[in-house]
């Protein structure tokens, strides 16, 4: 395992770069990481997602697949492909510090 | 792929049967996912998964589907017991084993054919129809789904494809 600098903050990461120990994890963390993954500035929607996974994290164990976001109602696939562009659910995923998700779907 | 990773994929879909469309849908969304452009070409039967008045009634072949074992349509028979023909060839039990393969699919969070389409279209995938099936089939543009994006001969398909890795289903 090793250890990142991140926003001021020394931070346990795998080596695809995904938070180990979630309690590590603040805003500023997320905003740092974003902008590794390309994302200027999280915006109001960012964080809706972002919140939704780690609530869904918290009480499933697991990472929603791609469909069970669409369906939540939280946000659709279109606009979910629009706020984290190249790669949706590991980005947010890795924005949101938890595990990369390993669903194919 | 200068640096070995694949940037965009090409899949062709020329059967269609159930079991024959879902790969093809599986790995065009799972491109999509990992951030690469992504395109589904469907030709012949393939042409079945996008048609208004299919794609709601895809089937599991169990007749002829050497394939095919008793496991499979998940009644907890060995994957080596066989799936008798004759016993294919009994009206409806096509439509129980298809049943069968879309409940547990479900489970696992595939969705149905239609769903998955509208959400590799939203997802920005590219779907394509092969002009040269459709004219053997007699179908214009307005027997397909909305999601389709062109009617593609060969020669457009290809360009189209240029840099990308093309996969056969």
């Amino acid at each position: 395992m090793a250890t990142k600098e991140i926003a001021g903050n020394t931070i346990d990461v795998n080596e695809e770069g995904y938070l180990t120990n979630f309690g590590q994890w603040n805003e500023a963390i997320a905003e740092a990481i974003a902008i590794e993954e390309g994302i200027e500035k999280l915006s109001e929607r960012h964080w809706v997602v972002l919140k939704y996974l780690q609530d869904f994290y918290k009480e499933n164990g697991t990472m929603p697949t791609i469909r069970k976001m669409k369906k939540s109602g939280v946000v659709d696939t279109k606009e979910l492909y629009s706020l984290f562009p190249g790669g949706p659910l590991k980005k947010s995923s890795r924005i949101a510090g938890l595990k990369k998700p390993e669903s194919c779907i | 792929m200068e640096d070995g990773k694949i940037k965009k994929v090409s899949i062709i879909c020329a059967k269609g049967g159930l079991d024959e469309v879902y790969p093809a849908l599986i790995l065009a969304n799972g491109a999509r996912m990992e951030g690469m452009e992504a395109s589904i070409f469907f030709t012949f039967f393939g042409l079945n998964a996008i048609m208004k008045k299919m794609v709601k009634k895809l089937k599991v072949a169990t007749v002829g589907n050497p394939s095919l074992n008793l496991a499979m349509p998940m009644m907890k028979f060995p994957i080596t017991a066989p799936f008798p023909t004759w016993m294919g060839a009994i009206p409806g039990v096509s439509a129980m084993a298809t049943g069968m393969m879309k409940k547990e699919m479900e489970s696992l969070d595939i969705p149905p054919i239609d769903e998955f389409l509208e959400m590799i279209s939203d997802a920005g995938g590219k779907i394509y129809a092969c002009k040269l099936a459709m004219d053997m089939f007699k179908l214009t543009k307005d027997d397909l789904i909305d999601q389709v994006e062109e009617v593609l001969t060969v020669g457009q398909f290809y360009e189209k494809s240029a840099g990308a890795s093309i996969i056969f289903t």
